[in-house]
């Protein structure tokens, strides 16, 4: 299943994924799965625990092999030049952290060299300012708050100006306030560099908020695709946490359920 | 144009990219004096226990009175390989324990690079481990290892070789297995400590393991240290020995990082790097 209507040329593509397959032993983790995020939008990664979404980006980012399919970034194979791919891209996770022992400084001082980005030091002080940064640019990176942290963490994220950035729960154990701070921060970030963005998230609000387009996974298949005001409709729901509940729990769509569809 | 330039720059090897992974354990090393103190604290322990052995000892015997600083030079050079594996493994294991190494693997740092960068901490771990301790057994034992001159120059690199390529290997088991593979780095190296006849001639061993103990690069090491100290000669033969040893010893544990990591992206291991 194709997840977006369009078909838009291969240049105007971020990552193009075809008929991606990956199995561990007899479990087919991630079955033949298709999607496009064109550059410049936003693409919402959905799916219940286990439903594929970690090892789909895995294979995005090359830390898995695909067992077969294909996947193209920014318009270039990965397997080529890899390095210079990686260059353009970045990624933010709770679940991966920077070093606690270094400060923050000095891990974005390393990060901003790593992918070998010019005048680190203006750079380093633009995202200190854009991200709050400045007060605690020389605290330990282990002694901030989870708040703290995930700035830092979207601050090393778009060090290099990435044209494609993959997100995996970006605001996930963050109180209010702050996910709303940076979530204002991304769509920020998206207008003013045209910038491509892969995000898994389970909070719809989120994901209605940010995502142009969004892919539903379960068992490692697409059970749904469109821009969310379209699944809303096409599952006669208000809002895309009961559009999930609808997909996780097999109810299909309005039509399917013999329900009117709701007017867009 | 300017852009296909800058990929094709970015996909060599970059020194840049080495420096700053360099960095970033320098700035580790900078902000834990902890890890420092333990880099001096345990071969400052050792070469004080066996340097008094070594005293002790020479007092009873006329074969170790024979060759001053025995027990002292093969403790150094034993703890110059243990250290330049453990110094390659645990610079590793810090990304690892700082859950830092999904940021590294999605970076453009390339694994060669990494591996380098690994190499060149544990030469500036080693530095600080061993220089202070190889300066304590002069004064205290009255032995400098410095004196051996050329020779330690050939011992020492010899060794690392070793290490490292020990090293490569547990680096990849780390990546495919994840802290699961953790105790190896600790430990696998004292596999050798027996076979490679660190503190007696070769001849010690029953005939049956000799063969074995030959074909490790250490052994021609330490042989070639007794040869220095007893006989007061340097076996060439012996540097050259452990030199084609070592070639394809560094061979394999890279080509065994290699294969792991290979292994690693095709089990999903890269992912849960757990234990």
């Amino acid at each position: 299943m194709t997840a977006l209507p369009a078909t838009p040329a291969d240049a105007d593509v971020a990552l193009d994924v075809v008929d991606l397959v990956k199995t561990f032993g007899p479990v087919r983790a991630v079955d033949g799965i298709s999607f496009r995020l064109p550059r410049g939008r936003v693409l919402g990664l959905l799916g219940g625990n286990g439903a594929g979404k970690t090892t789909t980006i895995g294979m995005i980012m090359g830390l898995v092999e695909p067992t077969s399919g294909t996947i193209r970034i920014l318009g270039r194979d990965p397997a080529e030049g890899r390095s210079s791919l990686l260059a353009e891209m970045n990624f933010e996770s709770p679940y991966v952290d920077m070093p606690h022992r270094l400060t923050v400084r000095q891990n974005l001082t390393v990060f901003a060299k790593l992918y070998e980005v010019a005048d680190a030091k203006s750079r380093i002080a633009e995202l200190a300012r854009d991200f709050a940064l400045e007060s605690f640019l020389d605290r330990r990176a282990g002694a901030l708050s989870a708040g703290q942290k995930t700035r830092v963490a979207l601050a090393k994220a778009l060090i290099n100006r990435p044209k494609l950035l993959l997100l995996d729960e970006p605001t996930a154990s963050l109180d209010p306030d702050t996910a709303d701070w940076i979530r204002t921060r991304l769509e920020d970030y998206r207008r003013e560099t045209g910038a491509s963005l892969l995000m898994a998230s389970h909070n719809m609000a989120e994901v209605e908020r940010l995502c142009d387009d969004v892919v539903i996974l379960s068992a490692g298949r697409i059970a749904a695709a469109g821009t969310p005001e379209e699944l809303m409709r096409r599952f006669g729901r208000d809002g895309l946490e009961e559009v999930f509940l609808d997909v996780a729990r097999g109810r299909g769509t309005a039509a399917e359920r013999g329900e009117a569809e709701v007017e867009a | 144009m300017r852009g296909a330039k800058t990929a094709m720059r970015r996909d060599g090897f970059s020194f840049t990219r080495v420096g700053a992974m360099v960095l970033r354990y320098w700035y580790l090393l900078a902000n834990s004096w902890p890890r420092v103190i333990e880099l001096v604290y345990w071969p400052t322990v050792n070469l004080l226990t066996w340097g008094f052995v070594q005293s002790y000892v020479a007092t009873k015997s006329s074969y170790f009175a024979g060759a001053a600083g025995l027990f002292v030079a093969a403790l150094l050079l034993w703890d110059t390989l243990l250290r330049s594996q453990q110094g390659l493994a645990f610079a590793f294991l810090e990304e690892m324990w700082s859950r830092n190494l999904g940021n590294l693997l999605m970076s453009p740092l390339r694994p060669m690079e990494f591996v380098v960068s690994l190499m060149a901490i544990s030469l500036i771990r080693l530095a600080i481990g061993m220089v202070p301790v190889s300066l304590i057994a002069i004064p205290v034992f009255g032995f400098n290892i410095w004196g051996l001159g050329l020779a330690l120059a050939a011992f020492f690199a010899n060794l690392v070789a070793t290490g490292w390529g020990l090293g490569f290997l547990i680096i990849g088991l780390l990546l495919r297995h994840g802290l699961g593979a953790e105790a190896l780095s600790w430990s696998l190296m004292f596999v050798l400590l027996p076979i490679t006849c660190v503190y007696y001639p070769v001849a010690t061993l029953p005939a049956w393991l000799q063969p074995l103990a030959w074909a490790l690069p250490p052994t021609h090491v330490f042989e070639g240290m007794r040869a220095v100290l007893f006989d007061h000669v340097f076996r060439v033969d012996l540097l050259f020995s452990a030199m084609a040893i070592n070639a394809v010893w560094l061979a394999g544990g890279l080509f065994a990082f290699h294969r792991l990591l290979a292994a690693a992206r095709r089990a999903g291991s890269l992912l849960q790097q757990g234990e």
